[in-house]
């Protein structure tokens, strides 16, 4: 093999390169993300339920919203009928944040956490955070 | 035997078809989420239109009333330059009505400033090139709608539209917003926006925002109902709209 040095060396940057964040965080613990959930529209429920149940809007939450947008704009639903028989007003910004209103310690932490970027606050409007 | 036989093998197979049916049918029924309402207080027409009476229009705050009551709701920057972004706005007669330039018009209408806004048309040219369908019409009650989440920015739609009703957001528009109205959303770099009828108003029961501070000179109403405002005053008045001749059928009067 001609260049057997230079190659090899080579190959061993890259390897080292390419596998540097494994090395790099090993034995770290990432603290997983700190959501509160006491903002004080929660504290006033008489049942602190959200619009479905826990699980239900921690793995579907983007999936419901996305439903709701869809409603809204498209079918010109506005009320959601939750499973209870609750209505609900499908808004983002009045609904979810309105017991939400903590969006920096709820929303941005996990979606930090689980590196995901949702685009919802470039059009949204944020509430005035009341913690 | 040979009968009953053949009719014990008709009866298994319908009855195994039977069940093979039930979950076919429990899938269909099967909705992910539950069935939804309508909001109860919202305005319903079949055909949503607007009669701008520009006899009323007089002073320049006439119409800076009604522009400013739309931009405030909707959060349309105030940019200033090419790159301006607008809903509603005044034009001149020429460019308001270039099928109908006469040679001998009486100078107070040449001068005159129109309002214009869009037309919401039965035939929208801007829903027809839509590659994402951003902008669509609402069968049931022609509002042409647009879907910010889905536009692209391609902006077909504003080649297409006759009526230049369709504005681009070429940069972040919120620094240009003087004041955020919390009730609507605003838009992002890249996505196209435009008059949506008040939809959102509608909606709740409400007017338009620019019908409800024109002092009479907007008329909203239901021009499939023959007894709704919009028809009387079309009955009794003789109403122009904006380049017929294209064949868009756009909704929006004006009296002259």
């Amino acid at each position: 093999m001609y260049d057997a040095g230079k190659i090899i060396t080579g190959l061993m940057i890259f390897l080292g390169l390419m596998t540097f964040p494994f090395w790099y965080s090993k034995g770290k613990a990432v603290p997983p993300a700190d959501i509160k959930i006491d903002t004080p529209a929660i504290q006033r429920l008489p049942e602190k339920r959200c619009v479905e149940p826990t699980p239900y809007m921690r793995a579907k939450h983007m999936e419901l919203i996305d439903f709701w947008r869809q409603s809204v704009v498209r079918e010109r639903d506005r009320i959601y009928l939750a499973s209870d028989g609750k209505k609900y007003n499908r808004s983002l910004s009045h609904t979810c944040l309105n017991c939400h209103s903590n969006k920096e310690q709820f929303c941005d932490r996990c979606h930090n956490y689980s590196g995901v970027k949702p685009t919802c606050w470039n059009c949204h409007v944020i509430p005035k955070e009341k913690v | 035997m040979e009968g009953s036989r053949r009719t014990f093998l008709k009866i298994a197979g319908a009855s195994l078809l039977g069940l093979a049916a039930k979950p076919v049918l429990d899938a269909f029924a099967r909705s992910e989420f539950p069935k939804v309402i309508k909001a109860p207080q919202a305005l319903v027409a079949k055909r949503w239109a607007m009669v701008v009476d520009m006899k009323k229009f007089k002073a320049e705050e006439d119409y800076q009333r009604c522009i400013q009551a739309c931009h405030r709701a909707h959060n349309v920057p105030d940019i200033g330059t090419k790159q301006e972004v607008k809903w509603i706005w005044k034009e001149r007669y020429a460019q308001a009505f270039p099928d109908e330039q006469n040679q001998f018009i009486p100078d107070e209408m040449k001068n005159k400033a129109f309002l214009l806004l869009c037309n919401h048309c039965d035939n929208p040219p801007c829903v027809r090139v839509c590659p994402t369908q951003a902008t669509f019409r609402r069968k049931e009650d022609g509002i042409v709608m647009m879907d910010f989440h889905r536009c692209i920015g391609c902006r077909y739609c504003m080649a297409a539209c006759p009526y230049g009703a369709r504005s681009f957001n070429f940069g972040n528009p919120r620094p240009y917003i003087q004041e955020t109205n919390l009730e609507f959303p605003t838009r992002t770099k890249g996505v196209v926006e435009k008059c949506n009828f008040c939809e959102e108003r509608v909606a709740r029961g409400l007017l338009p925002a620019c019908v409800e501070v024109s002092r009479g000179a907007l008329i909203f109403g239901d021009l499939a109902n023959p007894d709704s405002g919009v028809r009387k005053i079309l009955r009794l008045n003789y109403g122009i709209r904006r380049r017929p001749t294209l064949g868009t059928q756009p909704q929006v009067y004006y009296l002259i």
